[in-house]
């Protein structure tokens, strides 16, 4: 039975919670309405929903030039690289710290935890992957970060939770831990296998710091998020980069104008839209993920 | 008769030693496929997460990069010195704190305050939709988050509209041009980003309470309110105080993204904090030594903080985290 006090209550949350989702949402719609608007136009102010307007331009210069190929590809790769061999590699030690009669069980689960509380420090760290000479390379997107603790953990604690007759069974037949791990647990983890898999993939896409660290100078290596930091910087600082003046350059030219901002607008818009189509679908995971991370 | 017991008593021990041994190599033969799947990351850790830390003694060095380790010259604590008399470096150190403590209160009030509410909408449809939109800045990256509080922020952005129509405001303000707002902004931002996923803990801490306390509470006659107040938030209790040490343990990491990001020339002063320091100092003046001796005292002041946070929680009854 509802009281007047709950149809207050109620109500007063359902406007505040409707607030609250406009306030999300409105500076990402923006960006969308600002992007499809005629660059030119929009220097006018004034857009906020929806464009005044209407152009694919901003689009077009966007795709016209062959780095933005570059960084999308490059991005994709240290992805779906990132995830897979990430996902490989931390389920394989999951598995052996989860085994009860493993003699190091206990001593590889602190090394690995131990890394949560401290690291060398940003200038060491620098430097180990200058003498490993990784400096210029693909792989220093990915192994640096091959294994995170905190996946480490979230995976254990799964697979701990497998019934144990399902490894005795196995074992009585003959089978050896590889086996086991790649016939019997792979499969049985695919729920966590599937939040791992999202967090590492997440992360990938989202980087721009290491590219800004060790690649900056490597035109083959940069990804989509770095591109439109230094759009960003630039735009603050008018300083040229290489993809801001090459926008600036082509805009000066031509009858279709181009501005920083709108430029701006549909770069963070291409940076994202893969997530943003891919999120709300694996929203289930992510949380069990961060449910499953927290009760250890 | 002492010696020989002692005889006795070590050739035991050598047997002990021999069996143990014994043992040891039996069980890494019937264990190798484990320790197949275990020793290469083993050595992986140590080479990238451990082997860095080695790197600290550049903080008691006057580090040059083309010269060998037994070359460098030793300086002791000069760097350490300087950074704590050097006007700059007090200032980021006041940043850091700053900023954390702001990011600390506004994400707990927050996240906690959008659980409990989440929690009494009683359309389950409309409950999910707020939750998926209160999610999507999580995944955004912070460059992506950046160029959105940049936008919303600029002179023709909407902040400035909204509030030159409500004439709270008589002239547009250059929101990132400003120093004093920095801690303001670099809190919304942060709030805006992360109140929706840090809200999850809080409502699956929500979903372990017992219905029964709030059948009983309604039949007691309890408001709304009440019963908020008196079973919802004492039900999050430990959940909060348990992520309360954790994020006092994590107190100097208050992050670099949005500041390098959201940084500029006009709001240093208040933007800086000691990863954006170590980054400048490091990345783009190449003083390596005196960036180190910043980073290492963050990290050391961490780890001293995450103890004592964690011994904390001990004492508390509330259980460590490791």
């Amino acid at each position: 039975m509802r009281t007047k006090e709950d149809k207050v209550f109620d109500t007063a949350n359902i406007i505040f919670m409707t607030i609250l989702c406009i306030f999300m949402l409105y500076p990402f719609l923006n960006q969308i309405a600002i992007s499809l608007n005629d660059a030119t136009d929009s220097v006018k102010g004034g857009i906020y929903l929806w464009p005044r307007e209407f152009t694919w331009n901003n689009y077009e210069h966007v795709f016209e030039k062959a780095a933005i190929w570059q960084a999308i590809l490059t991005s994709i790769l240290r992805t779906v690289i990132g995830a897979g061999v990430g996902l490989l590699c931390t389920a394989m030690v999951a598995y052996a710290i989860a085994q009860p009669k493993f003699m190091f069980k206990k001593s590889v689960t602190i090394i690995f935890i131990m890394t949560m509380y401290f690291n060398g420090g940003l200038i060491p760290t620098f430097l180990l992957m200058r003498d490993l000479n990784l400096i210029g390379s693909f792989w220093v997107y990915i192994l640096p970060t091959l294994i995170s603790a905190f996946n480490l953990i979230i995976m254990r604690s799964f697979i701990e939770g497998l019934p144990n007759s399902i490894f005795e069974s196995a074992k009585i037949d003959g089978a050896g831990d590889f086996r086991i791990f790649f016939k019997i647990v792979l499969p049985l983890s695919l729920p966590v296998l599937a939040t791992v898999a999202l967090f590492v993939a997440v992360y990938q896409w989202n980087q721009w710091f290491d590219v800004f660290l060790y690649n900056s100078s490597n035109a083959n290596l940069t990804t989509l998020q770095y591109e439109l930091m230094k759009i960003l910087q630039n735009s603050s600082t008018t300083s040229s980069g290489d993809m801001a003046s090459a926008f600036a350059n082509s805009a000066s030219g031509d009858s279709n104008m181009v501005t920083p901002k709108s430029i701006q607008a549909t770069m963070t818009i291409v940076a994202s839209v893969p997530i943003i189509m891919v999120y709300p679908f694996l929203q289930k995971y992510f949380v069990k993920g961060m449910t499953l991370g927290a009760v250890k | 008769m002492a010696s020989g017991s002692d005889i006795a008593a070590s050739t035991i021990k050598k047997e002990k030693q021999e069996k143990g041994l014994k043992v040891f190599l039996r069980k890494c033969k019937e264990q190798q496929a484990l320790l197949w799947m275990t020793v290469p990351f083993v050595l992986w850790v140590f080479v990238f997460k451990y082997l860095p830390v080695w790197g600290w003694t550049m903080a008691f060095q006057d580090y040059k990069p083309a010269v060998s380790f037994s070359e460098q010259e030793w300086v002791g604590f000069k760097h350490f010195l300087f950074l704590f008399t050097d006007e700059r470096f007090l200032g980021v150190l006041r940043n850091t704190l700053a900023q954390s403590l702001i990011n600390l209160v506004l994400g707990f009030v927050t996240a906690i305050t959008l659980a409990v509410l989440i929690n009494e909408l009683s359309n389950m449809k409309f409950k999910r939709t707020v939750q998926t939109i209160s999610y999507l800045p999580h995944f955004l990256s912070w460059v992506v988050a950046a160029a959105l509080v940049s936008s919303v922020l600029s002179i023709d952005g909407i902040v400035n509209d909204v509030l030159m129509g409500l004439g709270l405001i008589e002239k547009e303000i250059l929101w990132l041009g400003v120093g004093e707002y920095f801690w303001g902004i670099l809190g919304a931002s942060e709030v805006w980003k992360n109140v929706g996923w840090n809200a999850i803990i809080y409502l699956a801490a929500i979903s372990m309470i017992d219905q029964e306390q709030y059948e009983a509470a309604k039949i007691d006659g309890a408001s709304r309110i009440q019963r908020i107040i008196h079973i919802t938030i004492p039900g999050m209790k430990s959940v909060i105080v348990v992520l309360l040490i954790m994020n006092i343990g994590y107190i100097l990491e208050a992050g670099f993204e949005p500041q390098y990001l959201l940084g500029n020339g006009q709001n240093v002063e208040y933007s800086e904090n000691i990863d954006v320091f170590v980054i400048k100092y490091g990345i783009s003046m190449f003083n390596f030594s005196l960036a180190t001796a910043a980073g290492m005292f963050k990290t050391v002041i961490s780890i001293i903080f995450l103890f004592a946070a964690n011994s904390l929680s001990k004492k508390l009854g509330q259980g460590g985290l490791y």
